[in-house]
């Protein structure tokens, strides 16, 4: 039946269920237009219009991250970072969060290997004070020793609660297989014997000579013109100076992981898998040719590991791969979840299509169409929020990506070759070094992990990282 | 400080709404259908969600996965199903948007013809793997399913998790999904949203060609509440964790109910964030916890208040517990400060202005126009919905937690290391959990 009063709707729609409708003319997009300046102490300020909601995203970006950890002092990175929100001057810790709060402020610290972060989001007539807040919490936090004894306490806490969840458990197992002694071979948190030895003069020490405006940007974007926030800038982290200098992270060998591991947990309903090996740096020329592979093995729902495991076979809620794209070499792994009775199956499945799309089962030309249209098609949707254009910037500011980077990442995609696809993923991906790791009930998956062929598999602690 | 739109309802009962945002070449497709898990029967449970992943396995005119055009134009798209309602959404570049209308309404028309045995099956095993990571392989991952069937009977609709019980799911059958779809998923049961950047009257003609020539039905009966918590429950479970965790648990007012705001409100400043009364005694004076919060859930028909704290090592949940209490009892005894009502108000209206930056996903301004739109019959109720936050005034506050908490018979969920029964709260009963 149709409505009588449709005929009051001038368009005429005409319905076609026999196929799809092809998109109309793509819109164009203009990228955020980036405003630079670099105070004299060295800090980068850069602001990005993007007035229309009245709110203001701030990102201040340190490039030193959990890498930057010394050895044996794993998890001071993540550690200092945490104590930054602890108090500045006189205030405590908890007028630092009551002043943060009277702004209706969002605020989150952020550590990865590379980089910490600290982001402060607040509606634009709060922009000023935001500022201030920001820079006492960055520059100029207290980090006395009564906060330190407790805040590393919550951590020592947090360390014993992650030992229940198999999925951080593989994760950070997962690493340590994979890089050992490398700055990369630990998670952000550390581990109970690195936490327990740290001093509050560890902290000072990492904060002088890691946190500091010469390696350090702020990122202003919404409601907000270049030239205030640079004032406010200035008047906020004028005086923050680089009081010492790090030197960069001791790179060690990596080391040769088993092919296969297990960390048993008992009774488990599911097996935890990563799979994988050490693979490239994000200033790899193959980047965009390794998204794009990436897309089609493991990126996307309709991944050939993801309809494998999930939709055909069902093993899963879901399966994905990645390249975590690093300044130094990072990983490239397959995470997912089976049901305890598909383990081994599900490893087989997942070695076979890693292995498949070096060269034995290329990626078709749909395939490639499909993978390039989902990265490219979709991407001006990355830059709706403020936060979501701060969080952009950071990726330029923290790789060093030139300015015209997000306007050239479409053409540069739109470019990869399905031969490109084959190349990069045998060159920088080698099914003979992949490291499996599972976490889950040895008794009822360790007969089959040996007809895999890798060999017998390695049981590990619980506590491996 | 407003969220423009509006409002059409076609001839088959579909309600249709428009907002148009500029801002980037995207539009948010938001579809709801008003069921959800309390529209199920014990027995039963789980079945709302599974028929959720089944949106996404191919109708009749695109027997295919959904997400393949979807993402291969470009579209980010997902579904959830909870107590009261389920979702679907893609976020589409603008010149998509007839696409996403045309997958919506084929299987919103045609689901049926296209589903078989076979993807029925692998999408129980694959709600089966999801129960297993969420839940089951989660450590306090069962604390719903305790939690919910202690506060309410077992004949409210709230009893059960959204997930479903695992003999539900195995015993769920093909024929079902049929009856459920006729009965459910139809124009009258429906809300369409579109919001971003798109011309209303060339959307508004999109969203009638494709739909209105669907078969229209009755929207779905009302969902009885039976009577509330009689008095305090107190029970235990043991599970694979290091340290016990508490979890204290009271029924309140539905969504946008008198109290709801109050009480939204009254669990921030109890227990979100470093400043709240809990953080700063139980974690930072007295390091007894090591994390703590607390929520009003509001759901359509009733809601429940909920405070979780986990122990320090060494403590005890009676510990956590009775702290947890002063403080409720001090709150609805002497009230907020002034300063915590303007740090209250200050962030809702923070909160509400960065909910009006996306268009789309969950919680994006599509969604909310949905969510007022099936929960109130009116859009329009944004602005008054962040009038509540800043209508909520110390006494209105103090009066809420004074009676829904304070007075109230609450649940108390003790879960503890297995082996280690004693660290549970006192007087609490053993219950099994799965």
């Amino acid at each position: 039946m149709r409505s009588p009063d449709t005929t009051s709707v001038s368009r005429d729609v005409r319905i076609d269920r026999s196929r799809l409708p092809e998109p109309g003319p793509a819109k164009p997009f203009s990228f955020p237009d980036i405003e630079k300046t670099t105070l004299p102490n060295g800090l980068r300020v850069w602001t990005v219009r993007h007035p229309q909601v009245p709110i203001i995203a701030f990102d201040l970006l340190v490039g030193r991250g959990a890498s930057a950890d010394p050895p044996g002092k794993e998890g001071l990175a993540a550690l200092t970072a945490d104590m930054l929100d602890e108090g500045s001057g006189d205030r405590s810790a908890i007028e630092m969060h009551e002043s943060l709060a009277r702004l209706g402020a969002q605020f989150d610290t952020d550590i990865g290997s590379d980089f910490a972060s600290v982001s402060v989001s607040v509606l634009s007539r709060f922009a000023g004070r935001a500022l201030a807040l920001l820079a006492d919490v960055a520059a100029r936090p207290a980090l006395r020793e009564a906060d330190f004894a407790r805040v590393r306490q919550l951590r020592l806490h947090r360390l014993t609660q992650l030992r229940d969840m198999p999925a951080v458990v593989a994760d950070r197992a997962f690493l340590k297989l994979l890089y050992g002694a490398h700055p990369y071979g630990h998670s952000p948190i550390g581990s109970e014997g690195s936490l327990v030895a740290l001093t509050v003069d560890d902290v000072r020490a990492f904060h002088a000579a890691a946190i500091r405006p010469s390696v350090a940007t702020l990122i202003a974007v919404g409601d907000c013109d270049h030239h205030a926030v640079v004032r406010l800038a200035a008047d906020a982290f004028g005086d923050w100076r680089d009081a010492s200098a790090d030197g960069p992270p001791v790179v060690s060998e990596l080391p040769a992981a088993p092919a296969v591991n297990i960390i048993p947990r008992a009774n488990a309903p599911q097996s935890e898998l990563r799979i994988g090996h050490v693979a490239v740096p994000r200033d790899t020329p193959d980047y965009h040719a390794l998204i794009v592979a990436n897309t089609v093995l493991g990126g996307q729902f309709v991944s050939r590991i993801n309809l494998n495991l999930r939709e055909d076979k069902g093993f899963t809620y879901g399966a994905r791969t990645s390249f975590e794209f690093r300044r130094l070499p990072g990983p490239f792994l397959l995470q997912v979840s089976v049901q305890t009775t598909a383990t081994a199956r599900a490893i087989e499945e997942s070695i076979g299509e890693i292995a498949g799309i070096r060269g034995p089962r290329p990626v078709t030309d749909e395939e490639l169409g499909l993978g390039i249209a989902a990265l490219t098609r979709g991407y001006a949707r990355s830059f709706e929020t403020a936060e979501q254009i701060a969080r952009a910037v950071m990726q330029l500011a923290l790789f060093d990506l030139p300015d015209d980077y997000f306007a050239q990442f479409v053409p540069e995609v739109q470019r990869v070759t399905a031969d490109e696809v084959s190349r990069v993923m045998a060159q920088h991906v080698d099914p003979s070094r992949l490291t499996t790791l599972i976490v889950g009930d040895l008794d009822v998956v360790g007969a089959d992990l040996g007809s895999l062929g890798l060999g017998d598999p390695v049981v590990l602690p619980s506590d491996a990282f | 400080m407003t969220l423009s739109f509006a409002k059409h309802t076609l001839a088959n009962g579909l309600d249709v709404l428009l907002h148009e945002d500029h801002t980037c070449p995207i539009v948010a497709v938001n579809l709801w259908y008003h069921v959800g898990s309390k529209n199920e029967h014990p027995g039963h449970t789980g079945f709302a969600h599974l028929f959720e992943h089944l949106m996404f396995e191919g109708s009749e005119h695109h027997d295919r996965g959904y997400f393949k055009p979807l993402q291969g134009a470009g579209a980010t798209l997902n579904g959830s199903t909870n107590a009261d309602r389920t979702n679907y959404w893609e976020v589409v570049p603008s010149n998509t948007l007839e696409l996403a209308l045309w997958m919506e309404s084929d299987r919103m028309g045609y689901l049926l013809p296209a589903l078989t045995q076979a993807k029925f099956t692998n999408q129980r095993d694959v709600v089966l793997n999801e129960r297993r990571q969420n839940y089951e392989n989660r450590p306090y991952g069962l604390a719903p399913m305790a939690l919910l069937s202690a506060l309410f009977r077992p004949d409210h609709p709230y009893h059960w998790t959204t997930i479903g019980e695992v003999a539900d799911l195995h015993a769920a059958q093909l024929d079902e999904v049929q009856a459920f779809f006729r009965r459910y998923y139809h124009p009258g049961n429906a809300s369409l949203a579109l919001a971003g950047d798109l011309d209303p009257e060339e959307a508004l003609a999109l969203a009638r060609g494709y739909f209105e020539d669907l078969e229209p039905g009755e929207p779905a009966d009302p969902v009885d509440a039976p009577a509330p918590l009689a008095s305090d429950v107190r029970i235990f479970f043991e599970d694979r964790v290091e340290v016990p965790r508490l979890y204290i648990a009271w029924l309140t007012p539905a969504m946008f109910a008198e109290g709801d705001a109050d009480l939204d409100l009254g669990t921030d400043l109890l227990a979100n964030g470093k400043t709240s009364r809990l953080y700063r005694r139980l974690v930072f004076e007295e390091r007894i916890a090591t994390d703590v919060s607390a929520a009003q859930n509001s759901r359509e028909i009733a809601g429940y208040t909920q405070i979780t704290a986990t122990a320090a090592p060494g403590h005890t949940l009676g510990e956590l517990e009775g702290a947890i209490m002063e403080e409720v009892a001090r709150l609805a005894a002497d009230g907020p400060t002034a300063d915590e009502i303007e740090r209250g108000r200050v962030q809702a209206e923070s909160q509400f202005m960065f909910r009006l930056q996306t268009v789309g996903g969950f919680g994006g301004k599509s969604d909310q126009l949905n969510a007022y739109n099936v929960f109130l019959g009116d859009p329009a109720y944004f602005d008054r919905d962040l009038a509540r936050y800043h209508d909520v005034t110390g006494e209105s506050l103090q009066g809420a937690i004074a009676r829904y908490l304070a007075a109230s018979p609450r649940v108390t969920l003790s879960i503890v290391p297995r082996g280690r029964v004693p660290l549970a709260a006192p007087d609490s009963e053993r219950v099994a959990v799965s």
